[in-house]
């Protein structure tokens, strides 16, 4: 079915990015703009979401190129609920920057900036060619760049030369493996190559290809053992940019991965091995690292590596059930993870200082915040009936019932492992008894602010919690939803026929 | 002249691995300058070499008979090439910025955000 809605989200994005580029330096009406765009961008969202849901997969080729000539744009299930997420993260973060984002940053285009980015990850998520993908990779880190580095504080800087090195790096890996994936197939068109591939007799060259493609995801999407870059740089800039890098970048990471090891090339053989391998580090040194931490920020950073692992793991088994929920927990995972990060600029607003020996007394102090910021820290650890639960059940009974026992394993104690930095948290955080705040930190704290400012902070925390609480409870409407998207990712045929515009006559 | 290119692209390769593995700031934009140019080549290598044969229709025919270059590779290094181009730029501002704040351009000594 082709429909010319799907590429509105990422045109409106680049509309408001370039309204706001004109907008410079009136800090005021940047962020009005901003915030009703992030508003109407949820709506052409889900909108485009509800056409896909009746209607199934929608692709639109640009300029007209008959495929595998032109560029497809392509809307399956999957990519356009990461599309709704995002603009949903977008609109939560973009309220919160009105606050937290000091105006000298926003006139060094802050929020064009941000629009830019979220234009990247909406093309990442919709586009149907390996190139193209590679593009859309490239606006996401050089505007992640500029929102890294945008004030230039001496730590920032630091962070951002590492995560500059490796991100490059990473990009011309996965440039590498698109050359020589066209040298084999001839071709780039996604829809295409999952035919072309299986007719290769060279295996080898098919599975040497597809690990490097591992590689360069990998390292986007932080998992053992390139994932240094991460927790060096994500504590660095302002808590709103922390929290759309926490909740959306590496998971665009993991997005490519799966579109790349579903459609293009299956997982089987060595390859299995070595994901799962990988996958059981990733969580096994993402919890350990989290463990040490004496700052709450760097904590979560930790924690989105260690969580990545839960996401690789399950993609490494390779059936339904496991797909069902890899494609849940992601979805649970980009909510909370933004949410938690916002936290985490929240209390730094309160205590001045983000390490976890300096705070405390939340729950005495603040105890309608204290049950509020509850909510994305239990969901995290999946207690149920909260979100992080529903998807730990198809995960686990995946490795039952293909036997990773090892998978299993990793998957357990990194549940232990959450639930012990948690109670940490709750610990040093809420329960224990405040120490002397220093109030010679040079900063605005939390009961300084105007009651509207105040509401800019909560507003995005509720709204985010109140989607976690919507998954908890309403978790079978998500599995619903994700055993379809499974269902799809495990049919790469219905992706070719949607693209090529083949009618199917079962359907009709 | 397919020998002669690979073996170019591999010598950026190593050359640009080489010099990210060094300590200084400045060898690492060179070398990340050089893995983009080795990728660049490895692409247009990849597309198959065909020499004098431009995908141009002629004007009596209707559509491309024999061989003749691919262009789609050629299309793709010119994107990569703006691409990198803007990233490296970004990257020497960067660095510039870097040394600045830090005073250092010893990549070893920026471990300040590496700290528990």
């Amino acid at each position: 079915m082709h429909s010319q809605l799907i590429i509105l989200p990422i045109l409106f994005q680049a509309l408001i990015a370039v309204i706001l580029l004109f907008l410079w330096s009136k800090p005021r009406t940047q962020r009005v703009v901003s915030v009703l765009g992030s508003g109407v961008s949820v709506i052409i969202s889900a909108l485009l979401f509800s056409q896909v849901w009746n209607n199934g997969i929608q692709t639109m080729q640009i300029g007209n190129w008959e495929p595998p000539f032109g560029i497809s744009l392509v809307a399956d299930t999957f990519a356009v609920v990461l599309v709704l997420l995002t603009s949903v993260v977008g609109f939560a973060v973009s309220i919160y920057s009105s606050t937290n984002v000091v105006s000298s940053r926003v006139k060094f285009g802050y929020y064009a900036m941000f629009h830019f980015l979220i234009m990247g990850l909406t093309g990442a998520f919709l586009t149907g060619d390996i190139f193209n993908l590679y593009v859309w990779f490239e606006v996401i880190i050089i505007s992640s760049f500029v929102l890294l580095t945008i004030g230039g504080r001496k730590a920032q800087l630091e962070g951002a030369v590492k995560y500059f090195t490796l991100n490059m790096l990473a990009s011309i890996v996965f440039l590498t493996a698109i050359a020589m994936l066209y040298g084999v197939t001839g071709s780039l068109n996604m829809a295409e190559l999952s035919q072309i591939i299986p007719t290769i007799e060279n295996k080898g060259l098919v599975s040497t290809i597809s690990l490097i493609f591992f590689v360069g995801f990998g390292v986007k999407s932080g998992v053992f053992p390139l994932y240094f870059w991460l927790p060096a740089s994500y504590h660095t800039p302002p808590a709103a940019v922390s929290a759309l890098f926490g909740g959306l970048l590496t998971k665009v990471g993991v997005y490519a991965m799966i579109r790349v090891f579903t459609l293009l090339f299956p997982i089987s053989g060595v390859n299995q091995t070595v994901f799962i391998v990988i996958a059981a580090f990733t969580i096994i040194f993402g919890g350990i690292g989290a463990l040490v931490q004496k700052d709450m920020v760097r904590t979560f950073s930790y924690l989105i590596i260690c969580h990545i692992g839960f996401m690789i793991g399950g993609l490494s088994m390779f059936t339904e059930m496991a797909l069902v929920g890899v494609v849940f927990y992601m979805f649970h995972d980009i909510i909370v993870k933004a949410n938690l990060f916002l936290i985490g600029g929240f209390t730094f607003r309160i205590f001045g200082n983000n390490k976890l020996s300096e705070m405390g007394g939340l729950m005495n102090n603040y105890p309608k915040l204290a049950l509020l910021f509850v909510i994305p820290l239990f969901a995290l650890v999946g207690i149920p009936p909260l979100s992080g639960f529903w998807p730990k059940i198809s995960l686990f009974g995946a490795s039952y019932e293909t036997s990773n026992i090892g998978l299993l394993v990793a998957f357990i104690f990194a549940s232990f492992i959450t639930l012990f930095i948690i109670a940490k948290i709750w610990n040093q955080v809420f329960a224990k008894h405040a120490s002397e705040r220093d109030d010679l930190v040079k900063l605005k704290y939390f009961n300084q602010f105007t009651k509207r400012e105040k509401t800019a902070l909560i507003f995005p925390i509720v709204f985010l919690a109140l989607i976690t609480l919507y998954y908890g409870f309403f978790a079978d409407h998500i599995q619903v939803l994700s055993e379809r998207i499974s269902y799809e990712l495990m049919h790469p045929n219905e992706y070719f026929e949607a693209v090529f515009n083949i009618k199917n006559e079962t359907t009709q | 002249m397919e020998i002669l290119l690979a073996i170019m692209t591999g010598i950026l390769y190593a050359a640009g691995i080489y010099l990210i593995l060094r300590r200084s700031l400045v060898k690492l934009i060179i070398g990340i300058v050089l893995l983009g140019n080795g990728v660049n080549l490895l692409i247009f290598l990849m597309g198959g070499l065909v020499k004098g044969r431009p995908p141009i229709i002629p004007e009596d025919a209707k559509h491309l008979e024999g061989l003749f270059a691919d262009p789609v590779p050629q299309a793709l290094i010119l994107t990569a090439i703006v691409i990198s181009f803007g990233l490296q730029s970004f990257a020497i501002v960067l660095i510039k910025r870097a040394y600045k704040v830090v005073k250092t351009d010893d990549i070893d000594a920026m471990n300040e955000t590496d700290r528990i």
